[in-house]
């Protein structure tokens, strides 16, 4: 059961739109912008305030490979796999990063929930390849040894 | 209009037709797996794929489906390029199937297969990774296996789009799509209803009836078209029998349920047909033992017929009575009240519409002059621009009503619901006025006072049509939206919106059921409905009407034959009103009766089923037939109801089951099914569809001697000294014709000719070349004139106080009819729902210390239960609600026998109760 709160700012964020099935994904995206996933019950809970059965709203959900029911880490990590990236050796740095975090392709979120990791088809900077993201900025030209010092510096960050 | 050609013909077509529909009605076959009529096209499938020439000569292949007609297309349908593409498309789709027909249960009878076999695609040209996802069997009654699955979404878009229900949707995108429930979560703990109406419109091996397990298609005997069993819906359906068993049904496209079942009829109607507690011959109680002894049927039937003309000779005709079955045919009712009112000698003759909807029966015929339903469910769900919905829960006692209203609400119809609880179309509502029960003249007063204050009434249809305005209108005036805001616990806002929607809106039916019927004011709620009708003109027209959702499958017909203590058949009434206004016997009718039937009959009305059980305790009643019903489970106060039967001198019982009532009996008569059976069901619109004969028990179990019961009915008149000949259903309906004018144009020949083409005849059709009558009241009410009656708001009986402070309600739950004699021998229901429940309010139950889920001890005035409590806020704090089907606390142990004036119907929506922790 979560706690008043979610749903409070479900509330909010539904009367940002309006009840109407159409402001489905909308209301999702930021339901996700606030808690970084989309609790389960919480979609339940708006697909019934704007009219949508929990089976359409589940549906749209799983679509998008952008929407997680899995709680995500405080930095969220997209290392791009494009034809780029890929020839311009992305998997090393995703590797790299895996193995300093001590994360699979199954469990991809650290235990404190700081990191998680996902790969992406294209970020649209063949450009900078190989590139990756950490939430919204983005980190070009990645080697292993850049992604282990920025992993550090995110770490330290945090302590401070 | 467009015009175009399809393999060489020219075809004319209005604008927006596509060449799907184009070619079919042209009689043209296109082959398609997803296409599913009266929804969007899903266009997914791509087998409708057809190659389409334009005016400007540019040609391309498209989907029939989705491809709308232009003028001067030239249209190919099997053209090499099509045929190429199709067998292309069932090649990508075998790529991830699972063909291992063999151990399929769909083999044989699977589109796909069909497709491939047509288009010579016998394996893939693209072996590879095929899709892993899991087998879901959580369903009680059907599998779904994504194995199988192509993806054509015709069960998804049946529940969405069709049943309204929306319990299943494609879950994950590209080669991981699968059907499924939401997350994660398998589809029986899903808000499936488990109707299968999914099953049914999958063209794969995907979704298949468990059922399946135990016959192959190529194995059916035959497939016999019948009513279904259940509520007054009247769905049409095949029983399929194997080996002389009925081993599963299929939906028939029948014009009340258009091709859409529910869990009940799909999978709740036959299990107890041919079940082994089935009473097997005559049974006769031993005296002095207690116990049923086997009897031949000449021993059964002397002994009855002896000891009901012992009893008419003692102590009169008016001391016997006979209760006809609103689950048999329209044959057999009439064959009871026959029987009743010849050998009997007595008009106490009815059926449990007494305590369903008698009320309805005596309201409209008052008010409009024919107690039915106005309009057909077709009429009132698909041309509705708003539903008013009084005290009718559909989604769960007419689920197929409830899945076609859900449809309207969809297509942008507005719903108002008035009901004490949270149902579930009061979630799809626009406004849902949550009324205290036994409150609803209150509401239509208030409704109709905002329509006159507004000015909203039809004062043309008034003057024309009405008379008794004035003083309604004097009545109403008292019923400000604040006043009633007190007395129903609604917010008088509401209450104002509801009735300016209401009338505003050009086609508004009213649909109701037994919340506005079983109360002690009964009668006068549903003349304030078609007050509330006539007073906006809402009346004999498309699209409107007074709806009253009957309840049983033939309960409309059970009254329509005459099994009534104040009616012959048809409503021909026994008393009508002499120019001083008193009642005095209806000669005329007497006469033609008498002439008919060759016996004097009696002049003077009978005893309703509601005042026989005092009239047994006080001695005046001592014999009594019940043919299938089974009151001590049905009628209120349980404990009275056993006093009378344990009193009464001679008690005979024409049944399928040792029911709880069938311990009190002397002698019992095992009758047949409705499947071992011809005749005739009427539906809740007026529609007398047909009955048909599917498996003989006796042929099945050489030990078994049960009979037909009409051939019972007609024996035991001959010994009661009546020479009724011998007769077959189809004669008895000639009989019911000659006598009855509303009736005159009905016969089994007609009913099953080309000319009504399996859509039934719905009365008044009253000759051979009579097409029935859809919509009653067009220009004129059947009355003349229809009455406005001066309702007043009257509390219920018994209502809450320091000793019982909460209001008990009763229903009906999806997953089973009235006493589970039927539904409960069909073992997966009972899994569903198998024990007794109280909804609770959730301040309720705190205040008591009662948890969601703990066991209580429910008791009233009358009695005490344990059951089992579900505490939230389906229902408002005060308030409780109990279903009545299950034995274990079964809430009429509880509710109180008061009665309505006008049509003797018990108050089982309000009593008065206390709920403590067991």
């Amino acid at each position: 059961m979560l706690d008043r709160t979610y749903y409070d700012q479900a509330d909010e964020i539904v009367k940002r739109y309006g009840k109407n099935e159409r402001f489905l994904i909308p209301i999702m995206q930021d339901i996700q912008e606030v808690y970084r996933y989309i609790p389960g019950e919480l979609l339940t809970y708006v697909a019934e305030q704007i009219g949508v059965t929990r089976a359409r709203a589940f549906s749209v959900a799983t679509f998008y490979e952008n929407f997680s029911f899995q709680p995500k880490g405080k930095f969220v990590i997209k290392v791009c796999d494009g034809t780029a990236c890929h020839v311009r050796k992305s998997i090393p740095v995703k590797e790299e990063i895996m193995k300093i975090l001590g994360l699979t392709e199954e469990n991809n979120t650290t235990a404190d929930m700081l990191f998680t990791i996902e790969t992406v088809s294209c970020l649209g900077a063949c450009g900078l390849a190989p590139t990756m993201m950490v939430n919204e900025d983005v980190h070009p030209n990645m080697t292993p040894q850049k992604a282990d010092e920025l992993i550090e510096k995110l770490k330290g960050g945090e302590e401070a | 209009m467009i015009h175009l050609t399809i393999d060489g013909r020219s075809i004319e077509v209005e604008k927006g037709t596509t060449i799907l529909q184009a070619a079919r009605s042209a009689g043209i076959k296109i082959p398609t797996l997803c296409y599913l009529e009266d929804v969007l096209p899903d266009g997914s499938c791509r087998i409708c794929v057809v190659e389409i020439l334009s005016s400007r000569g540019r040609k391309s292949l498209d989907t029939a489906c989705t491809a709308m007609c232009n003028e001067g297309d030239v249209v190919e349908t099997m053209s090499e390029a099509v045929v190429d593409a199709r067998r292309k498309t069932l090649d990508l789709l075998l790529s991830d199937h699972n063909n291992d027909c063999f151990a399929c249960r769909a083999n044989g009878d699977c589109k796909f297969q069909d497709l491939c076999v047509e288009y010579g695609v016998e394996k893939t040209s693209y072996p590879g990774e095929k899709n892993q996802s899991v087998i879901d069997d959580s369903n009680k009654f059907f599998t779904y296996d994504p194995s199988k699955c192509i993806l054509c979404h015709r069960c998804v878009n049946t529940c969405h789009e069709i049943v309204g229900r929306g319990a299943i949707d494609t879950m994950n995108r590209g080669f991981q799509s699968v059907i499924g429930a939401p997350f994660d979560t398998n589809w029986g703990e899903s808000s499936c209803e488990s109707c299968g109406n999914c099953v049914q419109a999958c063209p794969t091996g995907a979704l298949t009836m468990k059922r399946r397990k135990k016959y192959r298609v190529n194995q059916i005997e035959k497939k016999v078209l019948t009513t279904c069993p259940h509520c007054a819906t009247g769905c049409q359906y095949y029983l399929i029998v194997k080996d002389g068993k009925i081993v599963d049904t299929e939906a028939a496209n029948g014009p009340s349920n258009r091709g859409l079942l529910c869990v009940k009829g799909r999978s709740g109607s036959f299990d107890f047909v041919d079940h082994p507690d089935r009473i097997k011959w005559p049974l006769i109680k031993n005296k002095e033992t207690g116990e049923f002894e086997r009897a031949t049927w000449d021993e059964a039937l002397d002994l009855v017929a002896s000891k009901f003309m012992e009893i008419k000779k003692n102590y009169g005709p008016d001391a016997l009575a006979g209760f006809a079955c609103s689950r048999s045919p329209n044959e057999d009712i009439y064959m009871v009240q026959k029987m009743v009112r010849t050998c009997f000698g007595t008009n106490s003759t009815d059926n449990c519409a007494r305590v369903c909807h008698s009320a309805s029966v005596a309201g409209l015929a008052m008010t409009l002059g024919s107690g039915a339903m106005t309009n057909p469910i077709g009429d009132i769900t698909q041309n509705a621009d708003l539903i008013m919905l009084v005290g009718s829960n559909p989604e769960e006692a007419h689920p197929v009503v409830g899945m076609q209203i859900r449809k309207a609400v969809k297509r942008g119809a507005k719903l108002i619901v008035v009901d004490p609880r949270d149902i579930g179309l009061a979630k799809k509502a626009d406004v849902h006025l949550k009324l205290k029960p036994g409150t609803n003249v209150a509401f239509a007063n208030g409704i109709m006072h905002v329509i006159i204050e507004e000015g909203l009434q039809d004062e043309a249809f008034i003057a024309e049509r009405t008379e008794g305005y004035e003083k309604l209108k004097e009545i109403v005036k008292e019923y400000t939206p604040e006043k009633v805001g007190e007395i129903c616990h609604i917010d008088p806002e509401d209450l104002r919106k509801a009735a300016i929607m209401y009338a505003k809106a050009d086609r508004a039916p009213i649909i109701y059921c037994l919340g506005v019927t079983e109360h002690s004011t009964g009668t006068e709620g549903v003349m304030s409905m078609s007050n509330m009708a006539m007073m906006v003109g809402k009346l004999g027209r498309e699209g409107c009407g007074v709806n009253p959702l009957r309840g049983q499958n033939n309960v409309q017909g059970a009254c329509d034959m005459g099994a009534q203590p104040t009616d012959f058949p048809g409503y021909q009434k026994i008393m009508v009103p002499d120019e001083n206004g008193e009642l005095v016997p209806n000669e005329p009718m007497f006469q033609k009766f008498e002439k008919a039937w060759g016996v004097k009959l009696n002049r003077k009305p009978g005893t309703h089923a509601t005042d026989c059980f005092p009239k047994m305790i006080s001695g005046e009643l001592k014999g009594l037939y019940i043919y299938g019903e089974d009151p001590v489970v049905t009628d209120p106060d349980t404990s009275h109801v056993i006093k009378a039967l344990e009193k009464v001198d001679f008690f005979v019982l024409q049944e399928l089951f040792m029911t709880e009532t069938a311990q009190y009996a002397d002698v019992i008569l095992p009758g047949m099914s409705y499947t071992e059976k011809e005749g005739t069901f009427s539906n809740t619109e007026r529609r007398v569809q047909r009955v048909r004969k599917a498996v003989d028990l006796n042929a099945l179990h050489p030990d078994y001697d049960i009979r037909l019961d009409t051939d019972i009915l007609v024996d035991l008149m001959n010994r009661m000294g009546y020479p009724q000949p011998p007769v077959t259903s189809a004669d008895i309906m000639d009989e019911i014709a000659s006598l009855t004018p509303s009736f005159a144009g009905i016969s089994h020949a007609r009913l099953d000719s080309e000319e009504v083409n399996g859509q039934g005849l719905q009365w008044p059709c009253t000759s051979k070349d009579h097409p029935g009558t859809p919509i009653m009241h067009v220009g004129k009410f059947v009355r003349g004139k229809g009455w406005f009656y001066p309702a007043e708001y009257v509390p219920s009986a018994e209502l809450p106080d320091d000793d019982y402070p909460i209001i008990l309600m009763t229903g009906r739950i999806l997953y089973h009819y009235t006493t589970r004699a039927m539904t409960g021998r069909t073992p997966e229901l009972m899994e569903i729902e198998g024990k007794s429940f109280i909804e609770m309010n959730i301040v309720d139950a705190d205040k008591l210390g009662i948890a969601n889920g703990d066991k209580v001890r429910v008791s009233s005035r009358r009695g005490s239960i344990e059951s089992t409590a579900r505490v939230g806020t389906k229902v408002s704090p005060g308030e409780t609600w109990m279903p009545f089907h299950f034995p274990d606390g079964n809430a009429n142990w509880l509710t109180n026998a008061a009665l309505d004036k006008y049509a003797r119907i018990p108050e089982y929506k309000v009593c008065a109760i206390k709920v403590e922790k067991a």
